[in-house]
Formats: structure tokens, C-alpha cells, sequence
């Protein structure tokens, strides 16, 4: 079980994050819990300098730009 | 450069789709086939050279960078200089702002960044460069870099840390620049560029929506506008066009792909180049939208000076621009 999280203050780069991590998930079938974070007080914990940054298991994978769905779901199989 | 373009333009429209030359029709198509063609071929160099330098000085390295030791002022010309090769997303100013000056960059450092980076991206550069050479292309990169350091410099001076809002003041109390516990990949040349061309592809990707507008916007004007129609309107040596250009274009939320193309076509109709850059400085520096974010960081008073500043500095570099240009 691996945990994803999207970091992002809620703008269009943000969201289509979200959305390719979903699909890249689907495609795998990689068992793994989503969670969107948007609040900037939290997200300022992780050291976040770009948005959106798309964390696996607590590492910082992708940072400010949107990855493509192969993109996240070659990381999902590692 | 692109004189084999132009001869292709003028094939295709005045050849193939026999549209007579000097219609307006065939005008208007001709200049939205060779403007297009041309700026997406410059933005696809422009934004790999720019991707190579950021691939190699990506953000986290700069901050850690500035942060290392005392620059004695030039750490204004470092951040202005980074801020024009990093990508900019206005969603990324608050954590950008906050991860700056909790390493520890003073406040007016961190504020030069922030002005910069919207301001000279791959983007507008590619774009200044497809329609008004490159001596324009050049003045307006210096400029932006001058008027980042000016006004980081002017609003360090102001001593604004006291408007800052509570919970960042917090986050200033207990900063610690020990956090900077990242490593880099250490990546040759051809390994790093598969990433420097999706990032490349992905910025293209991402304006050529609002370059084909603006474009298409241009075309029609070019077009249809008569000739100097603007020099009615907007006199080289009327005192007061620069500052209403730049006031007007504070509030509109525009990126330099959409606006870029429009303003070329106002310039050749009459409006005077400086005034003009300055109004697309003003357009795309600053923005309500931007403001409204980076209301999270700052009061109110201090997002009006901060905009103030901005605006006074983008008016005289207009004047400039008008004197030099």
C-alpha cells in the first residue's frame, strides 16, 4: 500500500495532478491512497518551493510541474 | 532567419489559396501563418536553453545558494537573474515566498524573485524576440532584471517585515536554514535532457492556446487597423501615457503568450514600443489574481506598497524604454 499525496494551492497545474495520479492508479493497479493537500500552512512542512510537487511514501518524486500518467505510473510500479 | 518562412507565407496564401496580395484577408492570414510558425519554433529553442541553465540551477539549488553565505547586495542580481530562467506558476508564489525566507534570504531578495520571475520567463523571451528582434529582446530582459533588483532593493529598505502576517511571522521566529538536507542527482548533458524536453514540450503545450489567440487577435488588427491609427490616441510625447498604460495593465491578468501578440500589432499602429512593453510589464508582473495569493503572506498595507513600488519602478523603465528605443 503506498501512499500519494498532491501538494498544491488548488490551481489548474494542481488539479490535472490529481486527476493523472487517479488515472496512473487505475491503469496499475497499484493499491494506493490519494490525498490532496491544499492547505498552504501544512504544506509549507514538507519544504514545498514549487507546486504542484506529488509525494510517494513521503518522498518528493515530482516537483512543480504536472507529471504525464506513464510518467506517475512508472513511479507507482517502483 | 526567416525569410524562407515569409516565402512559404507568401506561397501558401497568395499562391495556393489565391488570395490577392494587399487584401486585407490575405494580409491578416499571411501574418497569422508566419507569426505562428515562427514564435513556436522560437519557443521550442528558447525553452530548452532555458530548461538546460534551470536543469542545471533548479530552485532548491538557488535558495541553498543565496543562503550559503553573505553577498553583500549581489544576492539581488542572483535571485532577479534565477528568477528569469525559472518556470513561474503565480500558485507557486506563497510556498516559493515562504521557502525563501525561512532559509533565511532577506525579505526584499525573495520579493526581487518574486518580481522577476513572472516577468522575464522563456516565454516572453521567445516571444520578444520572433517580433521585435533581438536588441528589444535584450533591453527588455536587462530591464527586467534591473527593475527586480530596484524594487527588492527600495522595499528592503522600507523595513516591511513588521506587515507580514502572523502565522508567516511565526513560521520567521523559529526558521532554520539546516533543513537543506536535499542531494542532487549528479546527471551528464544527454541524461538530463528527456526531462529538459518534456518540460519544454510541456510550457508549449501549455500557451500555444493563448499565442494562437493572440496571434489571431493580431492578425484581424493588423489587418483592419489603419496604419498610426494609435498615434491619435497615444502621442509619443504625451507625459501621462506611460503611467496610464501601466495602471490600466496592473489589474488585467494576462500571461506574456497572450498579450505579446496583440502588442506587436499596436506598435506597428502607432503606439510607441516603450509604452507598450511597459503596459505587457505591467500585465503580466502583476495581476489581483497574484495579489489575492499572496494575501496569505502579507497585509493589505503591505501588498499596496508592494504593488506600488512594482508599478512606479515598470513607469520609469517605460520612460526609459521611450528614451532608448
Amino acid at each position: 500500500m503506498k501512499t500519494v499525496k498532491v501538494l498544491g494551492t488548488g490551481c489548474a497545474k494542481c488539479k490535472s495532478s490529481y486527476d493523472h495520479v487517479l488515472e496512473a492508479i487505475r491503469i496499475t493497479g497499484v493499491e494506493a491512497s490519494v490525498e490532496k493537500i491544499e492547505d498552504i500552512e501544512e504544506m509549507m512542512r514538507y519544504n514545498v518551493l514549487t507546486t504542484p510537487v506529488l509525494m510517494i511514501d513521503e518522498v518528493a518524486v515530482i516537483k512543480g510541474r504536472v507529471a504525464s500518467v506513464a510518467e506517475i505510473a512508472e513511479l507507482l510500479k517502483r | 532567419m526567416f525569410d524562407w518562412l515569409q516565402t512559404l507565407a507568401d506561397w501558401l496564401i497568395y499562391s495556393i489559396f489565391q488570395l490577392p496580395k494587399g487584401s486585407k484577408l490575405g494580409d491578416a492570414l499571411n501574418f497569422f501563418f508566419f507569426d505562428t510558425i515562427k514564435i513556436f519554433i522560437l519557443l521550442g529553442m528558447v525553452t530548452m536553453i532555458m530548461g538546460v541553465i534551470n536543469s542545471y540551477f533548479p530552485i532548491d539549488k538557488v535558495r541553498i545558494f543565496l543562503t550559503k553565505r553573505k553577498w553583500y547586495g549581489l544576492d539581488y542580481f542572483i535571485a532577479s537573474l534565477f528568477g528569469t530562467i525559472t518556470p513561474f506558476c503565480s500558485c507557486s508564489s506563497v510556498p516559493l515566498f515562504i521557502g525563501f525566507v525561512k532559509g533565511g534570504i532577506p525579505l526584499g531578495v525573495t520579493l526581487a524573485f518574486l518580481i522577476s520571475s513572472p516577468l522575464v520567463d522563456a516565454v516572453s523571451v521567445a516571444i520578444f524576440l520572433g517580433m521585435f528582434g533581438w536588441k528589444v529582446t535584450i533591453v527588455y530582459v536587462v530591464s527586467g532584471i534591473l527593475l527586480s533588483m530596484l524594487a527588492g532593493f527600495i522595499l528592503s529598505k522600507l523595513k516591511l517585515e513588521h506587515l507580514l502576517t502572523d502565522w508567516v511571522k511565526q513560521i520567521l521566529e523559529n526558521k532554520n536554514s539546516s533543513d537543506a538536507e536535499l542531494s542532487f542527482e549528479k546527471l551528464s548533458f544527454i541524461e538530463r535532457l528527456p526531462d529538459v524536453f518534456r518540460e519544454s514540450w510541456g510550457i508549449i503545450k501549455g500557451v500555444s492556446i493563448y499565442i494562437l489567440i493572440g496571434i489571431a487577435i493580431g492578425g484581424a488588427m493588423h489587418g483592419y487597423i489603419p496604419t498610426g491609427f494609435f498615434e491619435d490616441y497615444i502621442q509619443q510625447d504625451n507625459p501621462l501615457a506611460v503611467p496610464i498604460a501601466v495602471i490600466v495593465g496592473v489589474p488585467m491578468y494576462s500571461n506574456s503568450a497572450g498579450i505579446l501578440p496583440v502588442l506587436e500589432v499596436l506598435v506597428q499602429k502607432g503606439v510607441p514600443l516603450g509604452t507598450a512593453i511597459a503596459f505587457s510589464m505591467a500585465v503580466v508582473g502583476l495581476s489581483i489574481p497574484e495579489g489575492l495569493l499572496l494575501k496569505k503572506v502579507m497585509t493589505t498595507k503591505m501588498l499596496f506598497i508592494f504593488f506600488g513600488v512594482v508599478t512606479a519602478c515598470i513607469i520609469v523603465s517605460g520612460y526609459l524604454f521611450n528614451l532608448i528605443l
